[in-house]
């Protein structure tokens, strides 16, 4: 399986991201913002970052560069699709998924390993874990307040696309703990930690076992192996 | 140079910690008259000719749908400027 992960001028964790399709088993290709080619990937990953230096707004620029029109089509086409970070940012400026994301209501940038509830499992990226799991993965943002309206976030509880929900503090503001969603589909994921860094022991949060040794973030990468294309 | 002026406010509902970060500053200074602040964006889009109702109509399309992203923001104003101050 072949999983193309999009450069965006001011992409940081594309390399990441690819490291961890690699450590997944599939193989990982690099895409271009500038360009209308997916060279015949079966799935992409928007990754982490400050595309276009966060510029208007972040996500708003990356949102409409060329190769968005590719993406926006595939995903609409069933291609799985994960956007990280910056890469959720810019899947809620595409329209891919509901809502928007606003500077934290503490005003700081943050960082740390993050508690994470798995709402839905019924997505190309969370289908290896179970249904209520609790995982640990990085966060690290500035600008993840989760937001809708109340007519969007009871649709979105009510349909079951709640994909992720902070655990133990809510690190940005955001909305009933909204820390990821799916579309109805399945195939498109957006989230704001990071679970490309959280997928080789060594590399990854502490857990009670040993330092670094998490690897709750590879599930993702592993999920998207079983299924290339939803109907 | 004719100029439209596009302004940008984040949703009145919504927290804007950068407006709350500049009232902060103001009430460090002193000056507890001034409650609170909200920080939104201005555009200044340049134009070559004449601005015809076409153009502000574009425009207007362009606040809605690139400058602006309704989730969290309100476009407050799109008006022409004959002339823009630069500096102060």
């Amino acid at each position: 399986m072949r999983v193309g992960v999009v450069t965006f001028p001011g992409s940081l964790d594309d390399r990441d991201a690819m490291r961890a399709v690699r450590l997944a088993g599939a193989e990982p290709v690099a895409l271009w913002h500038g360009e209308h080619d997916l060279k015949g990937v079966d799935a992409i990953v928007l990754p982490g970052g400050f595309s276009y230096g966060d510029y208007l707004r972040a996500g708003a620029i990356a949102a409409r560069s060329p190769i968005m029109a590719e993406v926006i089509d595939a995903a609409n086409g069933g291609m799985p699709v994960l956007g990280i970070c910056n890469g959720f940012q810019i899947l809620v400026e595409a329209h891919l998924l509901p809502g928007g994301l606003i500077r934290n209501d503490h005003g700081d940038f943050i960082r740390r390993d993050q508690r994470l509830r798995v709402e839905s499992t019924a997505s190309a990226w969370t289908n290896g874990f179970t249904e209520g799991q609790e995982i640990v993965i990085p966060l690290k943002n500035g600008e993840g307040g989760y937001i809708a309206d109340e007519t969007t976030l009871d649709r979105l509880e009510g349909e079951g696309l709640v994909a992720f929900r902070y655990l133990d503090v809510n690190p940005n503001g955001s909305l009933r703990d909204i820390a990821g969603l799916r579309n109805e589909r399945g195939n498109v994921v957006g989230l704001m930690p990071h679970p490309e860094h959280a997928v080789e022991a060594g590399f990854g949060p502490d857990t009670t076992s040993a330092m670094r040794s998490g690897t709750d973030g590879l599930t993702f990468f592993t999920s998207v192996l079983k299924q290339s294309v939803l109907n | 140079m004719p100029t439209i002026v596009v302004e940008v406010m984040p949703k009145a509902e919504l927290l804007d910690p950068a407006g709350k970060a500049v009232a902060g500053a103001i009430h460090r200074l002193g000056e507890n008259r001034i409650t609170d602040v909200r920080l939104g964006k201005r555009f200044e889009l340049h134009v070559d000719g004449e601005v015809d109702d076409a153009l502000l109509d574009t425009a207007r399309q362009l606040a809605a749908d690139l400058l602006s992203n309704g989730v969290i923001e309100d476009v407050v104003s799109v008006h022409v400027a004959q002339t823009v101050t630069a500096g102060a």
